[in-house]
Parts: structure tokens; sequence; C-alpha cells
């Protein structure tokens, strides 16, 4: 089992249910072209013109969005809209899912990883953190050795020494977890756990980390200690963060992308967007108005 | 005019929480639109009953100013406002203190008018001040209709208008410069009405600090210290 598709058993089915809950009002106008400030110079991560389709259904239209170096972009909106499954797309995590079909562009440092790029290196740079902390069955220090060893970016024990405690340390979790590193990763709390996903993460040394919801499981105080984290990583790598939190989108991400029904509606400084967003379908998903 | 459409959150706690901010701070801007003017008649009257009912009503606007704010700060705590929820519960805070100093200069108003009534000598001065108080309350008017509107075009006219005040302020003074000169006995009842001439002109930039947080609620963008021109520019982008 590779350590990614061990990864992909914790992501739910795509549920249609959800894809279809939210009704789209019909005096609702989507803007021609996304506003504000979608794309930006140089950038990690680019994507254009994405149409996603599960079968028949298509999940996001024409998507064109830019994520900088070192930014910590915020992806927003209400269920169904397509945000997660756009951050799927990014390492190719919806290559598992049956009948999906994504059309378009999506490059990492201007190369185009729908392009016969290997998935394998690809989910090495471009690495994901869950909803749900997902930890192997297995040591602490071999929940975080794993990666590296299949990528083969260590062979001495004092290699993976190295790695483990460096990733635990950037995880903010090497206190916490120095004295019991042979204990069952399984064994720590919801918090604890989701720091060793993301010193997992990191362990394979990523250029881009992506978080689906990565602490909608978790207390207000482990909570903070994870966003707290995301900054303190922003320094070193760039991070895509979906969030239900609009107050998370708020307070993490330097820019935010707001997207209604597969569309992506809006993009400016995460400043802008919570003071005075320019679409009226922001405007009214942020202030929880009736959209 | 635009609508900010503050009655369609899908709490509709959160719709009355707004509402009531909104209310309460109108009816702060009714008790100090009667101090205003009744400061000013009871200056032109030399009427120091009216005047001592003046300053006796200040303490509502200082109640009105603290519980508004402590408003604010609930919404602030429990709802998280954004966009233009937050704007309004900003501006909302910043319009509190401005209607408040408007209260407190209305205050110094009345006891100009209390000195000046137990003087009796001849009436100088009082067409400046009838013409610029006149001025002022219409601005003040204005500002809370805009306020009340959303009207940010009315909330430019109010900052018009402040020029207007102004540059009248200025000719007031040197008038009152050549009464002192000519007759040095009337320098202290000339002191008190320029005093009230000075707090008129407070009150008229007051209004405008109240017209631009009017801009800014309605157009999410800062219109503080701007020129005329400019400002008049960013109400119409």
């Amino acid at each position: 089992m590779d350590i990614m598709n061990a990864a992909t058993m914790n992501i739910p089915a795509v549920n249609s249910a959800t894809m279809n809950a939210t009704t789209m009002n019909a005096t609702t106008e989507y803007p021609e072209k996304t506003v504000g400030l979608p794309l930006v110079a140089d950038p990690k991560m680019s994507m254009r013109n994405v149409n996603v389709f599960y079968g028949e259904k298509q999940a996001t239209f024409n998507v064109e969005l830019d994520i900088a170096k070192n930014e910590v972009l915020a992806m927003i909106g209400p269920s169904g809209c397509g945000k997660s499954t756009l951050l799927r797309c990014l390492n190719r995590m919806n290559d598992s899912i049956a009948g999906c079909r994504v059309d378009g562009e999506i490059s990492l440092e201007k190369e185009n990883i729908y392009g016969g790029m290997d998935v394998v290196p690809l989910r090495a740079r471009v690495g994901m953190v869950f909803q749900k902390p997902n930890p192997f069955p297995k040591s602490i220090y071999d929940n975080v050795a794993y990666g590296p060893r299949i990528h083969g970016l260590a062979h001495r024990r004092v290699e993976f020494d190295e790695i483990v405690e460096t990733s635990l340390r950037r995880a903010g979790l090497w206190e916490e977890a120095k004295d019991r590193l042979d204990q069952p990763g399984t064994g720590l709390s919801g918090g604890q756990q989701q720091r060793l996903c993301i010193a997992r993460t990191i362990a394979v040394n990523p250029e881009v980390i992506l978080m689906d919801e990565p602490c909608s499981a978790l207390d207000p105080i482990a909570t903070a200690k994870i966003e707290e984290l995301i900054a303190e990583l922003s320094e070193n790598y760039t991070i895509a963060i979906v969030t239900h939190s609009m107050q998370q989108a708020a307070r993490v991400s330097q820019r935010t992308a707001y997207f209604h029904l597969g569309r992506l509606i809006e993009v400016n400084d995460t400043e802008r967007v919570f003071t005075n967003p320019q679409h009226k379908l922001t405007e009214a998903y942020i202030t929880g108005r009736f959209g | 005019m635009d609508n900010l459409n503050f009655d369609q959150h899908i709490s509709r706690q959160f719709n009355s929480d707004l509402e009531a901010l909104k209310a309460h701070l109108l009816q702060m801007g009714g008790v100090v639109e009667q101090q205003l003017a009744d400061c000013v008649e009871s200056l032109e009257q030399a009427d120091s009953e009216l005047a001592q009912r003046v300053l006796a009503a200040e303490i509502h606007s200082n109640n009105f100013e603290i519980s508004i704010d402590e408003e604010c700060t609930r919404i602030l705590a429990r709802r998280q406002p954004a966009a233009s929820d937050l704007r309004m519960v900003l501006a909302v805070a910043k319009i509190v203190r401005d209607l408040e100093r408007i209260g407190d200069e209305s205050a110094k108003i009345a006891k100009m008018a209390i000195s000046l009534s137990e003087q009796d000598s001849a009436l100088r001065g009082y067409t400046e001040i009838r013409h610029i108080s006149s001025h002022v309350c219409h601005m003040v008017r204005n500002s809370l209709t805009a306020f009340a509107r959303y009207d940010a075009e009315l909330a430019l006219a109010v900052a018009r208008e402040d020029k207007e005040v102004d540059k009248e302020y200025g000719t007031a003074m040197r008038e009152m410069i050549t009464f002192m000169m000519e007759d040095p006995r009337t320098i202290s009842r000339v002191l008190n009405i320029l005093w009230a001439l000075r707090s008129l002109e407070r009150i008229g930039d007051h209004a405008r600090n109240i017209a631009e947080q009017v801009i800014y609620l309605v157009k999410g963008k800062d219109a503080r210290h701007l020129s005329l021109p400019e400002m008049e520019k960013l109400v119409q982008e």
C-alpha cells in the first residue's frame, strides 16, 4: 500500500447529495470573470480553465486561479461549491475516484501535473492534510519515517532520526512526543494526531501543503495550535486550505477565494474580502445572509 | 442609494441586533439634534431657561453613548461580523463619538447663552450665529438621514456644506475682531459669541465626520482626510 493511497482511504466518497443540496437562487448573477485578483506573478501552482466532472455532473466551471509562493490561500464557500474537489485536483487525489474527469490545466512550477507527470513524486511535492486525523496504525516514529523511507529520502537510522525530529519539531509535536516515539500514533489526542499528520506530510519535504478542513474535528485550543503552525509553515511552504470556518480563513490566510456552486466568484486579499468584498455572493456568504 | 440588506441574515437574531443598533443611534441622533436646535435658540433669544434644559439634556446623549458602545462590543464579541456588517458596527461606534461631541459643544453654546443673557447690550454678531447655525443644523440632520438611508451622495453633500461653514466661520471671525477693535468694551461679550461660533464650526466638523463614516459604511472605502474632489471621486466609483 503506498502512503498516498493509505491516506486516500479516509476521503469520504463524493457525496452527490451535498452537491445538489445547495439550490441556486434564480436571481443570483455570476460574474463573467472571477472578481478580484485570482492571478499572481510567478505562481507556485496555477489552474487554468479547470472543469471537473463527476460522471455527468460538472463540479467546477472554468476555474482560473494561482497560488503564490509561500502564501496561505484560503478556499471558502458553501457545501458543494467545488472547493474540496479543486483542492484534491492539486495533487491528483481525484485520480482514484471513479468517473472523475479533470479538464483544463493545473501546473506546479509551470509544469502541467496532468500532462504525464508521475503521481508519486507529485504527491511528495504536494502533500495533503485531511479533515480527520488519519495516522497510520504504526508508532509515532514510523508514521513520520514512512514517507522518507518509501521515497528513498533517507537510508541510515541517524538520517531517519533527524528527519523525524525536525518534522515533529516543525509540527510543534516534538516536546509532547519525544519520550513516546515508539508508541502508536493513534494513541495521541485528536489535535496531536493532526499535528502528527502534518509532521508526516512535511517529512518528505513538500513544496505545497494542501489542507482540507484540518481543524474541523479539533477543539479550539488544538485549532489555535494548528493555526499557529500554519503561520510558521508558510515561511517554508505554500499552503492552500479549505475551511468552513470563515474566522479561520480570516485568521490564517493572505488571500481568500470564494466559490459558489462550482464557480470561483471572487479572490482577493483576505483583509479586503472580510471588510469590503466586491461581489454580492461573497458578501452574502461571509455575512451569513441568504444567498 | 445602496441597499445593504441588513435584514437578510439567516440568523434573525442578528437582523434584530443590527436593526436595534441602528435604531438606537438614530434615537441618539434625534436627542442631539434637539440639543443643538435648543442651544441655538437659547442663544438667539437670550433664553437662559432653555439653555439650562440643554445642559440637563446632556446626560441623555452621554447615556446613549455608553449603551450604544456596549451594543457594538456585544455584537463584535458574539457575532464576529464581517464585510458590511462589520462596517456597520465600526461606523456606528465612531458616529456615536461624534454625536456625543456635538452634545458637548451644544452644552458649551448653552453656557455662552447663559452668560450672554446676563449681559445687556446690543445684539451684535447674532446674524453670523444665525447663518452658521442654520447650515450646521442642516448638516447634522442630513448626516443622520444619509446614515438612515445609506445614502453616500447625501453624505457628500454634507462634506460640501462643511466647506461653506468653514468659509463663513472665517468671515465671522474677522467681523468679530473688527467689533472688538471698534469698541473694546464689547470684548468679553464678543468673545462669548466667538466661542459659540467656534463650537458651531466644530459641530459642522463632527457632522462631516459622520458623513465620512456613512461613505465608509456604504462604499467600504475610507473617506477621511480627503479633499472634496477626492471624496467625490470615491463616492462616484
